[in-house]
């Protein structure tokens, strides 16, 4: 039995936990505003948000596709279509906002766009970007954006002025959400002392995967979700080094503030991964194990040189290094029965300079035509003592450039020794050409992205003009 | 005014197809389709689909009562396919279930053994195999054999376009459900109702009056509802004829990618002469445009590629040929421009290509041959009230064109990582359909005793506003509130034999039928006041919802003047019929007056390239835009913001790639990408052009749908721009979409 609440309603039902959100909502519940788009997380139609309670009695909304989400992710939660938005005859405060700059026009898309603008206004920080990037799962074919975007500012005004913080209380006086939100999080807790829901059945992390490509069988199935396990969903900061729980979501990673220290650029790295909606469901588990060689998260770790800890079903763990987890196209080390525990790396140290690189189609909310990721440590005589350089798209695998960075480490970081590498790079890649583009393609543009984590960190030492 | 259905979007309360609540019993269908491009059905095996439990019958050409075609224009496709496939998601059957899902596993159990014969996918393969729609028609002014000679400079090229997946939010869909006597009535996502209704009949061999067609709104078409929402209306139709049960088949997103057309990718070869000073003198184009299987709506696209082959410039000596080709892919169809920004692609090509083959700027050349009036367009029509000037003195004023230009050329300057890139689209459209018996329309008008009014047009509200636009009609000419006006579904047993609402002609076609219906309605209502006050007709006006005579207000309200007339057993009630005056067409010639006026415009595109990584944004798009006398200028706005970047995603991101094989590659939103917030233009600026309007649109505010659209051409050649300006070796090649991948190759090119 799965419990949850929708928009004001307590919800019981016995349908098998694998079972859709999205049919759930419009199909048993009858609540049509939220629209089947693309059924692959990559519109937005179908956003809506899930409340979790916090240990603290707080309770933290974030929007998702509801067509990748398994109802068993939303066992003992809150969540809130459109119409749990509506305040009786008037327009919520971004409805109105959104009317007033003519943001809609087929009106198709617009209840997701009025969710995640909503989802937006439960953060405690407000700025422009962060509402604009709100709406990065969101596709119109009508309007152009441009009302989109005023409607946003506007939003992030009203916000501002009027010092909401993400408070509930200041929410519902301000018209962004209806009055009984207030009594959410109480609820939500006397739900949560009623029995846990049993997880069997195929493994499932955030769904983002399986549930676009595997939706019809796995939809009247149970599953054994463990993105939303416990064991599975912390980070973890203690001697350097930095352990990262496979349930962990991107999102997840990006509220880890500490980590900035290490990533200054964490939030631009991460903002070319997917979309808001997506970075809140997708796991790191799911998005390793799925051996993508284009996986955004296996580029980004595997120039940190991550461990992995898997763990076999009687719980012995063993340690995989990351860059030998990936076998071949699609293989990879992990056998029946087990699981991936979590994701270890040391943090770089002072010396140490990281970088990542994505390019796609389209820059946001798209699989790269080729990602890549680098590590280097720099001797006071500038000297090469390290270096680690992930590339995908390139390889069956997400690869890790073993040659080139054999080659440079040791090395004086030069741009005659830069381009030198660049010849044992070459050789060492296999890109074919595929839907993200030719092979001539993937090969410059790695040749690009290459240049540009040095031209990028060291501009006194190599500039674009050296590589034209 | 805003748009009168904003308030239910914001709150998830719009009815779209998928939203109509089904009644018990309802039936789902899933299309079973052509796994191969072209071949011959041996056998089909439908015993374990049958087998599942929830599956009710599979329908297949078999089932079919009347004609099995579903040709609009050229009779040439099959609703189910009988003995040969001709493009891989080819309807074959239709499979009927309980639900959706079930019909789905049902789906995957059809055997099907098709002897397969290799199919065609280029364009020059089907124009040498000489697999054509219909033969190939030819546009002709001048004497352009012997006007070569007289030229100064002859440059020869080639500009390819792609096609383009329209990627309404909404799916293709329809709902239908049994009445008495063999009726049904349909919920259709189509812009043509009467298309539905008409083919629906043929297909089941019954009269038209047998179908009743209801659209209360599309969640997006851009055109890929006009012909193409057909198949799956007339598809759901049938089941309800053989079942006697309501059935309703939505297709899946993936379902409606392979399966429906797209915009047609164009090849063009084009030569182009000029005269010393740099007149174009002569211009040469063949277009091979590649239709898919079946003509579709391929014969008026071409008609449109053809008027449009000047955009916006006067060619003295020109011959323009388009070649439909026949490939195995599926039927291509109308987009958002029909034709025309193809055509407009390729004069833009060989103006951008004639410039730098003389080193000069293209805006010089662009301005030296901008059309006048008095100018023959190559189809006959004489351009009048020709706006282009004003249209270039507007935007000197406004953005001062040396001050844009200059600051690209500093930023290139001092930048190496990053170049700009500056280019000016004008554009020329003509306004109607260019078939000219589609160019009418009709409005039925109720106006209730009580005061409120209902207003039903053949106008498909599709998110253009379109009965926003009504009501602002009704409302000025008969001096009502806007609040008392509904606008009631699109619905063939009201408004019958309709045009689909497409050529952005819709508000002009229908909003002119309902003036003069309200017209007729407010003399009936001024009469009866003027019967009541005991005074002449010509002392009385209404305003406001008030009687004025001779200046004054009288005590007579609207609701009393209303009830007035129905005591008086005055109709309130009016069914107006509009057909647009002048327009003409003669087709054995060429030659005519086909377009009841033209939309002008201006856009300046400036782009900034990432040249390490080829990647761009778009800087800023600033326009002037002649809307005539614009009745809502908010909406005509958000029209023009919305074509831009659609145009901007069909230069720049968006690719359709079928393999050798014709089987669609980029099947899916992970794989075929539009533009997403952070792709529109930093900056969209518009500027009304200051003009008189056209008496023939609707109260001299002209069409907006389809004109901005080109716009968005702008954006290749500003791409071009900044490549140029990071690497003297690029060569321009016509070859749209300016993907990433072809700029960074472009960044990269060494000499050729």
């Amino acid at each position: 039995m799965i419990e949850f609440i929708l928009n004001n309603e307590l919800i019981n039902t016995d349908l098998p936990s694998g079972s859709i959100l999205l049919d759930f909502i419009r199909s048993e519940e009858k609540l049509t505003g939220t629209k089947i788009g693309c059924r692959e997380g990559d519109c937005g139609a179908c956003t809506v948000l899930v409340g979790s309670i916090n240990k603290d009695g707080s309770i933290d909304y974030k929007s998702v596709t509801s067509c990748l989400t398994p109802i068993a992710s939303i066992h003992g939660k809150h969540v809130v279509t459109v119409e749990g938005l509506n305040i009786p005859n008037q327009l919520s405060t971004i409805q109105s906002i959104f009317k007033e700059n003519n943001a809609t026009q087929c009106g198709f898309c617009t209840p997701g766009f009025i969710v995640s603008l909503t989802g937006y206004s439960f953060n405690s920080e407000t700025s422009i970007l962060g509402i604009l990037d709100s709406v990065s799962g969101n596709i119109c074919r009508c309007t152009g954006y441009k009302s989109i975007e005023k409607a946003g500012i506007e939003i992030s005004g009203v916000l501002i002025d009027n010092n909401t913080n993400g408070n509930i209380s200041n929410l519902i006086r301000n018209k962004f959400i209806p009055e009984y939100f207030a009594d959410i999080p109480k609820r939500l807790q006397e739900l949560g002392n009623r029995k846990q829901i049993i997880n069997k059945g195929i493994i499932v992390g955030g769904g983002t995967d399986i549930y676009v490509t595997d939706a019809d069988n796995i939809q009247n199935t149970e599953i054994n979700l463990i993105g939303y396990n416990n064991d599975f969903s912390k980070i973890r900061i203690e001697n350097d080094i930095c352990t990262i729980g496979a349930g962990i979501t991107p999102s997840d990673i990006l509220n880890t503030k500490e980590l900035f220290i290490y990533f200054p650029e964490l939030v631009s790295f991460f903002k070319l991964i997917s979309s808001k909606q997506i970075r809140n469901m997708g796991t790191l588990g799911g998005n390793i194990v799925n051996a993508s060689p284009i996986a955004d998260l296996s580029i980004f770790f595997l120039a940190l040189k991550s461990n992995l800890t898997i763990s076999d079903k009687n719980g012995r763990a063993r340690l995989v290094l990351l860059r030998d987890f990936f076998k071949s196209y699609k293989n990879i080390d992990l056998q029946d029965g087990e699981i991936i525990l979590n994701l270890s790396f040391k943090l770089p140290e002072k010396n140490q300079h990281f970088n990542f690189e994505k390019v796609s189609k389209r820059t946001h909310l798209d699989i790269a035509s080729v990602n890549s990721a680098f590590c280097i440590s720099i001797s006071n005589n500038n000297k090469i003592t390290d270096i680690s350089i992930s590339a995908g798209g390139v390889a069956p695998i997400p690869l890790l450039l073993k040659n080139t960075c054999a080659f440079l480490k040791g090395k004086v970081l030069s741009s005659e020794n830069i381009r030198k590498a660049h010849c044992v790079l070459k050789e060492e890649i296999s890109p074919i050409s595929d839907i993200r583009g030719s092979e001539e393609y993937k090969r410059l543009l790695l040749r690009q992205l290459y240049y540009g984590h040095f031209i990028k960190l060291f501009p006194e030492i190599i500039s674009i003009s050296d590589i034209k | 005014m805003k748009n009168i259905d904003s308030k239910n979007h914001v709150r998830g309360k719009s009815i779209f197809i998928d939203d109509i609540p089904t009644i018990n019993g309802t039936l789902f269908g899933v299309v079973f389709t052509s796994p191969v491009a072209y071949g011959k059905i041996r056998n089909i095996d439908f015993t374990n689909a049958k087998e599942i439990d929830g599956v009710i019958q599979i329908i297949t050409h078999s089932d079919i009562p009347g004609e099995n075609q579903i040709g609009a224009i050229i009779l040439d496709e099959e609703l189910l396919a009988n003995s040969e496939v001709h493009f891989i998601g080819q309807p074959i059957a239709l499979i009927i279930a309980v639900s959706e899902q079930i019909a789905r596993r049902a789906r995957e159990l059809i055997n099907i053994d098709i002897e397969e014969l290799d199919p065609i996918t280029s364009v020059s393969e089907a124009k040498e195999k000489n697999q054509l729609i219909m033969p190939p028609r030819t546009f002709k002014l001048g004497d352009i054999e012997n006007s070569w000679k007289g030229c100064s400079y002859v440059f020869e090229g080639k500009a390819i376009t792609g096609g383009q997946e329209h990627l309404y939010l909404e799916t293709q869909g329809s709902y239908a459900i049994p009445q008495e006597n063999g009726s049904i009535k349909l919920f259709s996502s189509t812009q043509g109702p009467t298309v539905v209704q008409k083919i629906g009949a043929r297909v089941l061999g019954v009269p038209m009056h047998k179908i009743e067609v209801d659209v209360v709104r599309l969640g997006g078409a851009f055109g890929g509802k006009e012909d193409q929402a057909t198949a799956w209306a007339v598809l759901t139709l049938l089941a309800v004829h053989n079942l006697q049960k309501p059935v309703k088949l939505i297709l899946s997103r993936h379902d409606d990618m392979h399966m429906t057309g797209k915009r047609h990718p164009y090849e063009t070869t084009y030569k182009i002469g000029l005269s010393k000073d740099l007149k174009i003198i002569a211009f040469k184009a063949d277009y091979l445009q590649n239709a898919g299987a079946a003509a579709d709506l391929s014969p008026a696209i071409t008609e449109r590629t053809l008027f449009h082959a000047t955009n916006s410039y006067f060619i003295p000596n020109l011959r323009a040929t388009v070649y439909s080709c026949k490939t195995n892919l599926p039927p291509n169809t109308a987009f958002r421009g029909f034709g025309a920004p193809q055509g407009i692609f390729v004069i833009e090509s060989a103006i951008k290509h004639a410039a730098n083959e003389l080193g000069i700027p293209t805006r010089e050349l662009q301005e030296i041959n901008l059309l006048q009036d008095g100018d023959e367009f190559p189809y006959g029509q004489i351009a009048q009230n020709v706006e282009l000037k004003n249209i270039w003195d507007t935007a000197q004023n406004n953005f001062n064109f040396y001050k844009v230009e200059k600051a690209v050329c500093d930023y290139n300057d001092s930048n190496e990582l990053f170049k700009k890139g500056i280019s000016f689209t004008p554009v020329t459209f003509g306004i109607s359909f260019t078939n000219t018996m589609m160019n009418h329309a009709r409005a039925l008008v109720h106006i209730y005793q009580d005061g409120s009014i209902g207003i039903s047009t053949g106008a498909v509200e599709m998110g253009q506003s379109v009965n926003t636009k009504m009501i602002q009609v009704a409302s000025k000419v008969l001096s009502a509130n806007t609040n008392r006006i509904k606008i009631e579904s699109t619905n063939t047993t009201r408004v019958a034999n309709t045009s689909p609402s497409a050529a952005s002609s819709t508000a002009d076609l229908n909003g002119k039928a309902v003036q003069l219906a309200c017209e007729a309605l407010l003399q009936r209502l001024i009469s009866t006041a003027a019967k009541k006050l005991d005074v002449e007709e010509n002392r009385i006006e209404l305003i406001d919802e008030v009687i004025i005579v001779d200046g004054k207000s009288s005590s007579i309200t609207w609701e009393q003047i209303v009830l007035e007339a129905f005591i008086n057993r005055i109709s309130l009630t009016e069914n107006s019929h509009y057909a647009t005056p002048v327009i003409k067409f003669d087709s054995t010639k060429e030659k005519g007056h086909p377009f009841a006026y033209y939309v002008y415009g201006l856009a300046i595109t400036t782009v900034t390239v990432d040249c390490l990584r080829g990647t761009y944004k778009i800087d800023s798009v600033k326009i002037v835009h002649d809307f005539g006398k614009s009745i809502n200028q908010e909406i005509d706005n958000g029209q023009i913001e919305g074509a831009v970047v659609q145009g901007i995603g069909w230069m720049t991101m968006e690719e359709i790639v079928y393999d050798e094989l014709g089987r669609l590659k980029s099947n899916a939103l992970s794989n075929y990408k539009i533009p997403d917030i952070y792709s529109a233009p930093d900056s969209i600026e518009i500027i009304p052009l200051k003009t008189e309007g056209n008496e023939n649109a609707i109260l001299k505010s002209k069409a907006v749908g389809e004109p901005p659209f080109i716009y968005g051409i702008g954006a290749f050649f500003a791409l071009q721009e900044a490549i140029g300006a990071f690497n003297s070796n690029y060569t321009h090649d016509f070859t749209a979409p300016m993907t990433p991948e072809k700029v960074l190759l472009g960044l990269y090119q060494k000499s050729s």
